[in-house]
């Protein structure tokens, strides 16, 4: 494929034009993903082991209360969000067979988000925070947010325009779902009134801030985890399998249907709290609905390796892909169960919340994300993955980490919400010390921190292996280039 | 939506991005707007309770402390109308308690217990003891100390600020209370500073961070109690 440069320029014809991916910044974006991705997992490691361990908390600035969404921010906008970019990146230029618009704007999108990321690794841990799950960073950084989204949209949807390909691929469906709603959800939740350049009050109080914050923080989980790595399946897993798509007709249903239902399953992060009834049903009635077309995109995706499972046996990117598509399922499952009242009654405050949201970023996100970059290495540097057998040793040391992980939570979760809730013949709490429901789960807080140390461990490997290769990859990267029939003007 | 039934026709869509897009932002906003329109116009999604009033300039601040600590990652504050919570902890949360939350602080895991009847269940002291090492009142916890909280310094130069800016949004602050806001601070940090000296506590904490913490915990669960809610759990 890269090798047709040379060709393709001196066979050129006035009646063909020629047109170069930008490749480069693909790379940037992946190397930007396997290091934030060690970042923030290292960070992860660190409050897993506060938890069990408080003497290691170092205050003021290290402790779990300031690192925890340090952990949330860097695993979600820094490791998974420079992993859609290289995935949008890559894909969008193919599926368009054009270029990036602007290679300007692109390199500004790349800086302006590592600077974004930067500015949170060091004011969180200050203690400069909004407290909105996922959304802690302060007003100045939402501005710098804002603005770095819309000059990515401006570049995605001109090359959407500059397009040589009539039709759009589901990959870029998603894509365009993906850039609209997390402006609007950034932007909506956001809103605020500042104090001063580190404070501000938002414009919401009480049950609407609740309101609005979920209907921002699911749909984070729905536009920012779900919907652009739908996308990279769409794209990644044929391109890996060397087969269509099973179901074109799925792909339109379940897009429509995920897109639309999505956003009205917010409440059901409110199940029983002050938000009125009627908005926390809805939320848990739409939560159930969201199911199938959730289960449309897995299906889509295993379906999708018909007639090549045997392909499995010995290529990793594919079994990072299948692990990847059968977590989203799991999560996708438990979902709509953790939004039923009956089984949040149970679930909500303890670790289960832990262990799903975990069972979907560890499996779903982090495995696209690895099959991903696997998949691209080689494409991208030219040359071969300096080691197949480290990175299939990734695999089962990740595999078999985010089971201990998911296990233990599951666990912790059932086991501390069981005796939140037990009552003694007499009627009374049979454990009024909330210290003994905590006491009980810190074997599995142990377990929960050697399984994500398993998964680092895995990490570890991969970016050993990327070093690797990228030491053995040619000086000379040329983006490469192709050749189209010119458009003539009509 | 529509065209979920016809490959042809979507298509036909599939060409055109920016009928795509567009159809795309209607199908997202329809359900936040579904959710979210009506409880800001129907008032009685959000009941006033009358002893409900807005924080002090001290607690305030002692709760963007607790917001800076990242307190909510680890403590919720909405008791859930179970028998076990109520037990455990009283009345279950209102909406009406909530209308001068900005940010709200339910939170979303139990890690330590829930807060928001923790006012009044323990001496000023008790706190001042807790947070600069949680294991000398409650022997297994596994809190981190907070021990700086009671050495650094009380900033209170924007408390001003935070008032004007909250009045703003519509939180019934009077001009004079912006005003003041500074003094009466001050005030409530001394008058609990107090009451820790006369415990046997430390001296000298009324300039320090963990008086303002300390004035937001005791506030938590206030207002209902005054307005008669209890937890209403019968055996």
């Amino acid at each position: 494929m890269p090798t047709t440069s040379v060709r393709a320029e001196a066979s050129i014809k006035p009646d063909m034009e020629v047109y170069r991916y930008d490749e480069q910044i693909v790379r940037m974006f992946v190397l930007a993903t396997a290091i934030w991705g060690l970042v923030g997992m290292l960070v992860g490691a660190l409050i897993a082991l506060q938890m069990p361990f408080w003497q290691a908390n170092l205050g003021p600035y290290l402790t779990f209360g300031r690192l925890r969404p340090l952990h949330t921010n860097a695993v979600i906008f820094a490791f998974a969000g420079n992993a859609i970019f290289a995935a949008i990146y890559y894909s969008t230029q193919r599926l368009c067979k054009a270029r990036m618009a602007f290679d300007s704007l692109s390199r500004v999108h790349f800086w302006g988000w590592q600077s974004i990321i930067v500015a949170a690794a060091i004011t969180l841990p200050m203690g400069i925070t909004t407290s909105k799950e996922y959304a802690e960073l302060e007003w100045p950084i939402d501005i710098a947010i804002a603005v770095v989204w819309v000059i990515f949209a401006v570049n995605f949807f001109t090359t959407l325009r500059n397009r040589r390909e009539k039709h759009m691929y589901v990959a870029l469906w998603f894509y365009i779902a993906t850039i609209i709603t997390v402006a609007v959800l950034h932007i909506g939740n956001s809103l605020a009134l500042p104090v001063s350049m580190t404070q501000s009050y938002p414009i919401y109080a009480g049950v609407q801030d609740a309101l609005v914050q979920w209907w921002y923080g699911h749909n984070a989980v729905a536009f920012f985890l779900t919907t652009p790595f739908l996308g990279l399946m769409y794209y990644f897993l044929p391109k890996a399998a060397e087969r269509p798509v099973f179901s074109y007709r799925l792909s339109i249903v379940h897009f429509w249907s995920l897109v639309f239902l999505y956003i009205w399953a917010g409440p059901h992060h409110l199940n029983y709290t002050a938000v009125p009834e009627w908005a926390v049903t809805v939320g848990m009635v739409f939560s159930v609905m969201l199911w199938m077309p959730s289960w449309g995109g897995m299906i889509n995706g295993l379906f999708t390796l018909r007639g090549a499972w045997h392909k499995l046996r010995d290529d990793v990117v594919l079994k990072m892909f299948v692990i990847g598509i059968t977590f989203y399922g799991m999560s996708t499952f438990e979902g709509p169960l953790l939004s039923l009242k009956s089984v949040n009654a149970l679930s909500h405050y303890t670790d289960w919340t832990i262990g799903h949201v975990h069972a979907g970023a560890l499996g779903w996100n982090g495995f696209m994300t690895f099959g991903m970059i696997y998949w691209l290495m080689p494409r991208l540097w030219r040359t071969p993955l300096w080691s197949d057998r480290l990175a299939n040793t990734h695999f089962w040391v990740g595999t078999v980490g985010m089971l201990l992980y998911v296990m233990a939570m599951y666990s912790a979760g059932v086991t501390q919400g069981l005796m939140w809730r037990a009552f003694d013949e007499a009627g009374r709490l049979l454990y009024p010390d909330f210290m003994e429901t905590m006491i009980q789960i810190v074997p599995m807080y142990w377990v929960r921190l050697v399984g994500g140390l398993m998964y680092l461990a895995g990490m570890v490997l991969m970016l050993y292996n990327m070093y690797r290769t990228i030491k053995s990859a040619p000086k000379d990267l040329p983006d490469p280039a192709f050749t189209s029939p010119r458009e003539v003007a009509a | 939506m529509t065209k979920t039934s016809t490959p042809g026709r979507h298509r036909k869509l599939e060409g055109w991005p920016l009928v795509f897009s567009i159809l795309v932002t209607i199908s997202i906003l329809v359900g936040g707007a579904a959710e979210f329109i009506p409880m800001v116009l129907i008032e009685e999604n959000v009941p006033r309770i009358a002893t409900v009033t807005p924080f002090t300039p001290l607690e305030l601040t002692g709760r963007d402390l607790y917001i800076r600590e990242g307190c909510v990652g680890c403590h919720s504050q909405m008791v859930r109308p179970f028998r076990h919570e109520l037990e455990r902890y009283g009345p279950y949360g209102r909406a009406g308690e909530t209308i001068y939350e900005r940010p709200f602080l339910w939170g979303s895991k139990r890690t330590g217990p829930d807060l928001s009847r923790v006012g009044g269940k323990y001496p000023d002291l008790w706190h001042v003891r807790h947070f600069e090492d949680p294991r000398s009142t409650s022997p297994r916890s596994l809190m981190p100390p907070y021990d700086w909280l009671l050495r650094s310094e009380l900033d209170l130069t924007n408390v001003s600020t935070k008032l004007s800016t909250l009045k703003t949004l519509g939180t019934p602050y009077t001009d004079d209370e912006v005003a003041s806001a500074e003094r009466t601070a001050r005030q409530q940090a001394a008058e609990i500073a107090a009451s820790i000296e006369q415990g046997g506590g430390p001296t000298g904490l009324a300039d320090k961070e963990v008086i303002a913490l300390i004035s937001f915990l005791q506030r938590l669960g206030k207002d209902i109690r005054a307005a008669g809610i209890t937890a209403e759990v019968s055996r």
